[in-house]
């Protein structure tokens, strides 16, 4: 169909058609809004629905319903509606259901701003909700990246039955881009024989569910489900390397940030730094593997985020210390400029060159 | 020999855990009986909520699946919006789950008209917890959390759900019944079966308010229970049909 | 060739379109191109802003901080980005509405009446019409040929009547840069 020029949340919103996403449940929010009211258009035309609910609260559970039943669902919402979904979020883990969830980060905390901030990281990475669980997280960086990530977000939705995260930032879901929806032929992916549809003609009774009261059992659950996570970690992990192979120095920061930070690196470059870059595209599970390959031969690493420092704990991690980690950070909707990033490396590589 | 009496099909194998003198075990057997009845068990999904009921998914003989504290008119309505026609979806839900946590959910769920039927079960207090008060608990009534009886200054009064829901637009049969003796039960069984039918026929929202008892946490014997409900309960909970598209109420 | 261009005005002058009439244009020419917008509660008066990139190479950063063109709409946006205009970049000032001065003299500037002009074309609307064609013909960011050919993608059918009076708007634009 050739390239179409088209904003962020339209492209979410697009490309979760294209990967046989017929249902969205949501409750309108700045930076976001335009996602849900391109569905509320679309979905009808692939006999779909959207059904704008009656809180992020309501939106989560629907969703966890329409999972029940085995079909592709999606939410959608910015930071403080991502805080009011993390019960449903965590229940969904608990109940093993596959769905995506979209997240155009705002700044925070509280009602905050609606300029935009990466300040989400240790909620989407780290839990967010309650109990031991993982989630993985796509964060995408063009508007090109989403149409290809929104298809792999839902097949390792239902490969590995856990809610998905795409995270990116309200610039993100604002900005437009030329984009390209290629047909794809879907990958096989196991039949949904667990969904609750009633029984006729399937058998016995099905159960969707997070209560185990007893103990053994529960640990048992989460065994199973740390079994999961390990299996993600070993082959979903996904991250770009941007000139890397002379790098003295590596920025890492992912999203529109990485944008950012390129431009820093070309300019760096051009003034004798040589500067690469790790571009985190899964932020979990997340790619230690670039860092034990550069940690011992580079001299530093720099973090620059939209928060006030967040990833750069998972980079301290997988650098183990062995090279010194700086970190860059705005927080609550302003934008590191190029300029600033470039002042960072430049003090990082000791003074002009 | 002839065969008088058989269990539910709408029922597993399973002993419940509900106290003695408890009639969520009458009512699930209502609610088993009529899907058996109306030959729906295999088109049925159940949500199950949070407090006693919370292992209605262990008993129900029909898929189902266990929603957080308060949402099972949402996941209800995420189940009925994408499965196919012809399925039927029912919550199942206490005073606490329903009428204090998931009142947002379930007045939208009432105001969208969505298609699903709500058994809401109300005996005054919190049961699972610890005999807590509940958003239903009567002026007076004395719980773990209201130990000098609920006083309508400190802790408001007690919400009527049914009267509430049924001035919405989307409602399409809004009734409340009563388990505490035979008459009031055969009424009980009559109002979930039309509660199905309203859903079979695409109606709209259906709830059936069904009054009950909860002996250990009132500190009450089963009879003294029932008759608890008669006497305190009634009174403040009226019975009746609140609202009945069919019969242009 | 790369083009780092920010439009700026009140919420509702129409900077957002123009904006995208640009984007859409340089993709039409199969260039890179990003448009960024401020948003917030300025959606109807207030300072709102455009940042659109066209570039020969994939787009790095939507984020504009030097600009190599800047329109301005309104006195506040003059304000704010006029200083941060590249050295050799372009100032396009809407005068009708603006009644400041560049001091700059490392920067092109070109002052535009543009509502005078409109009214002088008989539609008060194309106003922002001749400011791009003022941009077009001063940095050759995208053809005229290709903005026409986005106005009757971007513009309903029912509003098609509307692209002559826009051409010659743009092309009265690209007068004033001969001159």
């Amino acid at each position: 169909m050739g390239k179409v020029l088209m904003k962020g949340n339209e492209v979410i919103a697009e490309a979760a058609v294209h990967a046989g996403c017929k249902y969205l449940f949501s409750y309108p929010i700045t930076p976001q809004s335009e996602l849900v009211a391109y569905m509320a258009k679309r979905l009808p035309e692939v006999g779909g629905l959207f059904l704008q609910a009656e809180s992020e609260v309501a939106a989560i559970n629907m969703v966890y319903g329409a999972a029940s039943a085995g079909v592709r669902v999606m939410t959608s919402s910015s930071s403080p509606g991502v805080s009011l979904k993390q019960e449903g979020i965590s229940y969904l883990v608990g109940s093993e259901l596959p769905a995506v969830v979209v997240n155009i980060m705002r700044g925070g905390p509280g009602l905050g701003s609606i300029q935009p901030a990466q300040s989400d990281y240790f909620q989407a990475t780290k839990g967010g909700g309650h109990g031991d669980y993982q989630i993985p997280v796509y964060a995408p960086a063009t508007l090109q990246e989403i149409v290809d990530l929104m298809r792999d977000a839902f097949n390792l939705a239902d490969r590995y039955r856990t809610p998905v995260y795409i995270l990116g930032d309200g610039m993100l879901g604002q900005m437009m881009e030329p984009v390209e929806f290629k047909e794809v032929v879907n990958e096989e992916l196991p039949p949904k024989d667990w969904a609750t549809t009633a029984t006729r003609g399937d058998g016995g009774p099905k159960l969707t569910n997070s209560l185990f009261l007893d103990p053994a059992e529960l640990e048992e659950h989460n065994n199973h489900l740390q079994a999961k996570y390990a299996k993600i970690k070993e082959a979903e992990v996904r991250y770009e390397s941007y000139l890397l192979d002379d790098a003295d120095y590596v920025i890492v920061a992912y999203g529109t940030v990485s944008r950012i930070a390129k431009n820093a690196i070309k300019e760096a470059r051009n003034q004798g730094i040589k500067v690469g870059m790790i571009r985190p595209i899964t932020l979990w599970p997340f790619p230690e593997q670039p860092f034990i390959e550069t940690r011992d031969r580079v001299k530093g690493y720099l973090t620059v985020e939209m928060s006030a420092g967040q990833m750069v704990e998972d980079v301290r991690l997988a650098v183990e210390g062995r090279k010194p980690v700086f970190f860059y950070g705005r927080t609550g909707g302003m934008v590191p400029g190029q300029e600033e990033i470039l002042e960072k490396i430049i003090e990082m590589a000791g003074g002009e060159q | 020999m002839e065969l008088v009496f058989e269990k539910t099909k709408g029922l597993r194998d399973k002993t419940t855990h509900y106290c003695p003198g408890c009639t969520h075990g009458i009512i699930h057997r209502l609610v088993a009986e009529v899907m058996e009845e109306m030959g729906i068990l295999e088109d049925t999904v159940g949500v199950a909520s949070v407090g006693c009921s919370v292992l209605s998914y262990e008993y129900f003989n029909c898929d189902m699946t266990q929603a957080a504290h308060g949402r099972a008119p949402a996941v209800a309505t995420g189940l009925k919006r994408v499965l196919p026609e012809g399925r039927f979806v029912f919550t199942y839900q206490g005073d606490g789950d329903l009428a204090s946590i998931g009142t947002a959910e379930i007045v939208h769920a009432a105001a969208r008209g969505e298609n699903i039927t709500v058994i809401f079960v109300n005996n005054a207090i919190y049961g699972m917890t610890g005999g807590q008060m509940a958003p239903t608990s009567l002026l007076g009534q004395k719980t773990a959390t209201s130990p000098f009886g609920r006083d309508a200054g400190l802790q408001g009064s007690p919400i009527r759900i049914s009267e509430m829901l049924a001035t919405l637009d989307g409602a399409a049969y809004i009734t409340r019944v009563s388990s505490h003796d035979v008459p009031n039960i055969i009424k009980a069984k009559k109002a979930i079966r039309k509660a199905f039918e309203t859903q079979k026929k695409g109606l709209g929202f259906s709830l059936v308010e069904i009054l009950s008892t909860c002996p250990t946490n009132w500190g009450l014997d089963p009879l003294e229970s029932l008759h608890w409900v008669r006497d305190n309960m009634v009174p403040v909970f009226q019975l009746g049909v609140y609202k009945d598209v069919e019969e242009g109420k | 060739m790369l083009h780092e261009i920010i439009i700026a005005g009140f919420g509702g002058q129409g900077v957002m379109s123009m904006g995208q009439l640009i984007a859409y244009s340089g993709m039409l020419e199969d260039k890179h191109v990003s448009w960024l917008p401020s948003y917030g509660p300025e959606q109807r008066g207030g300072t709102a802003n455009a940042s659109v990139i066209v570039s020969d190479e994939p787009v790095g950063s939507p984020v504009i901080s030097r600009p190599t063109a800047a329109i301005v709409l309104n006195k506040p946006s003059f304000e704010k980005f006029e200083p941060m205009i590249r050295p050799g970049g372009v100032l396009i000032v809407n005068s009708s509405l603006i009644d400041s001065k560049s001091i700059r003299d490392d920067i092109t500037i070109i002052e535009v009446p543009a509502s005078e002009l409109a009214n002088e074309l008989g539609e008060s609307r194309v106003a922002n019409s001749i400011i791009l064609g003022v941009f077009i013909a001063l940095t050759k960011a995208v053809s005229e040929e290709s903005v026409i050919e986005s106005l009757k993608k971007v513009l309903p059918e029912r509003r098609h009547n509307l692209i002559p009076v826009n051409q010659a708007a743009l092309e009265k634009g690209a007068e004033l840069v001969v001159q």
